[in-house]
């Protein structure tokens, strides 16, 4: 790995971004426009509000990053810039850690815009510091772009891709304790949440809303960690040198 | 084939190329001779992309080898002195031609310098700035040779570098391959349309993965009696079909 190789994909991909003002507005502009409705159809101090409203800033990211990075990365795949990166001195992990990079940058700006937002104007608490809940937010855009990188590899076409999306993140967001309490679910359902990714990241929201910064806290962010390093490893595996 | 004065820089003993369970590749042997232009010649279909594949590593391989620059094929130490030319452009089409060349340059670890250089090499410096989705076909195409420019590789292996492009245009660019060839470095360029083949200092011929020829286009015209090469071609594909 090189620093200057992963440095050169990051900037290349902030690159490309920036000459896509529209994709720029629907990924700062959607998480706004949801956290408003939120607030205006329950009400700013409803328990509702304030009990999904946070853990929602913190994982709009992981769904947008999942989203840009599998279809960029299955554009890399199908208009042959793999092929040449992969006859140049770059390692597989610069090209993975290269993209994961930019996507932190641009989950950066949204968790800030969204929470100034939130925070500033739509009347959200949380009990927890602030800035906790936008860094878990950062997190979960890394998250969302290694888990994009990996899948990205099963999808030929970009309409596939785009089916990836509900295939791979609502079922995570429906049994990861936001609509139901993980111990009110079914036993079957809580073995499979405990075995999904985003559960460990939602409750390290949620707790950072409740302000119970403790043992089980740290757990959570350092399985949301591991999960970024197996996707890594898994997403290195799919980016093969020689194609048949 | 003659022992050359400069060498050899490519190898290519007995490769098998197989893809979608058809032989592409039936133990080809052939030899790139060192510091000159060497024509990949043959109609669409003969397998002259996969033994370019092959020849950069990044092609699957059945059997035997390829030594190129006195490695093998794909390895590590030849990412920075082998340069590629896919077949279709593999630049990013939302980015501006200098941007591509600077994130090569930067991934190849080159100089700067060296972007301007290979701008000015194919002719682009009129639209260095221009976002490459916006450009002709051409021009998308020279953008991809000149990524293959940057950092001074001893060898270049492109793919079709002149196809759409107008006489005038072809003439140049053929101008600069003797040039780079001249100062010493080995090129592989391949075309459909024999009417290049007179541009080459040797020629492979290809047709169905079997090696017809290789020889200068002199030889070529001795050897068949032929005044032009296409016609030199015809009548070495009916000699080889009497053959069997």
């Amino acid at each position: 790995m090189s620093l200057r190789v992963t440095g050169a994909v990051a900037r290349r991909v902030l690159q490309q971004l920036r000459r896509d003002p529209r994709t720029i507005a629907l990924i700062i502009g959607v998480p706004c426009l949801l956290e408003f409705l939120l607030q205006q159809l329950f009400g700013r101090d409803s328990t509702v509000f304030q009990h999904v409203g946070a853990p929602l800033l913190g994982l709009f990211p992981f769904i947008t990053m999942f989203l840009v990075t599998s279809i960029t990365m299955l554009r890399e795949r199908t208009t042959g810039t793999l092929e040449r990166l992969m006859t140049l001195p770059l390692a597989k992990l610069d090209l993975l850690a290269g993209y994961g990079i930019a996507f932190a940058v641009v989950a950066v700006v949204q968790a800030t815009i969204v929470s100034v937002l939130a925070f500033g104007l739509l009347g959200l608490d949380v009990a927890g510091p602030r800035w906790l809940v936008v860094v878990l937010a950062v997190a979960n855009a890394v998250l969302g772009s290694t888990l994009g990188l990996f899948t990205s590899a099963f999808a030929q076409t970009e309409f596939q891709a785009v089916q990836f999306m509900p295939a791979v993140v609502l079922p995570q967001i429906l049994l990861c304790g936001l609509f139901i309490a993980r111990d009110e679910m079914a036993t079957w359902l809580r073995v499979i949440s405990a075995l999904l990714p985003l559960t460990y990241a939602y409750d390290a929201l949620a707790r950072t809303a409740a302000d119970m910064i403790d043992a089980r806290f740290v757990a959570d962010v350092a399985v949301v960690c591991g999960c970024v390093v197996l996707a890594l490893a898994l997403g290195a595996a799919t980016l093969r040198r020689r194609t048949p | 084939m003659d022992a050359r004065l400069n060498g050899v820089a490519v190898r290519v003993e007995r490769l098998h190329v197989v893809r979608g369970g058809t032989v592409v590749l039936p133990e080809l042997s052939c030899e790139v001779p060192r510091a000159e232009v060497t024509g990949l010649l043959g109609p669409s279909g003969s397998g002259k992309s996969t033994l370019i594949r092959a020849i950069v590593g990044v092609q699957r391989v059945a059997g035997g080898s390829i030594d190129v620059l006195g490695e093998p094929a794909g390895s590590r130490r030849l990412r920075s002195r082998v340069g590629y030319m896919t077949q279709a452009p593999s630049v990013y089409g939302d980015l501006t031609v200098r941007e591509n060349l600077r994130f090569f340059a930067r991934v190849l670890g080159t100089e700067a310098g060296g972007v301007e250089e290979a701008i000015e090499s194919v002719s682009l410096v009129d639209c260095a700035d221009r976002v490459v989705d916006r450009l002709s076909g051409g021009q998308r195409a020279r953008v991809s040779l000149a990524t293959a420019l940057l950092g001074r590789p001893d060898l270049l292996v492109l793919d079709e570098p002149t196809v759409g492009l107008d006489p005038a245009l072809r003439r140049d660019l053929w101008q600069l391959f003797h040039r780079l060839a001249d100062e010493g470095r080995t090129l592989l360029v391949s075309s459909h349309v024999m009417d290049e083949a007179d541009r080459c200092d040797t020629l492979l011929l290809l047709r169905g993965g079997r090696l017809l020829a290789a020889a200068t286009p002199a030889e070529l015209r001795a050897r068949t009696g032929a005044a032009q090469l296409d016609e030199a071609f015809l009548r070495l594909v009916d000699d080889v079909e009497a053959a069997s």
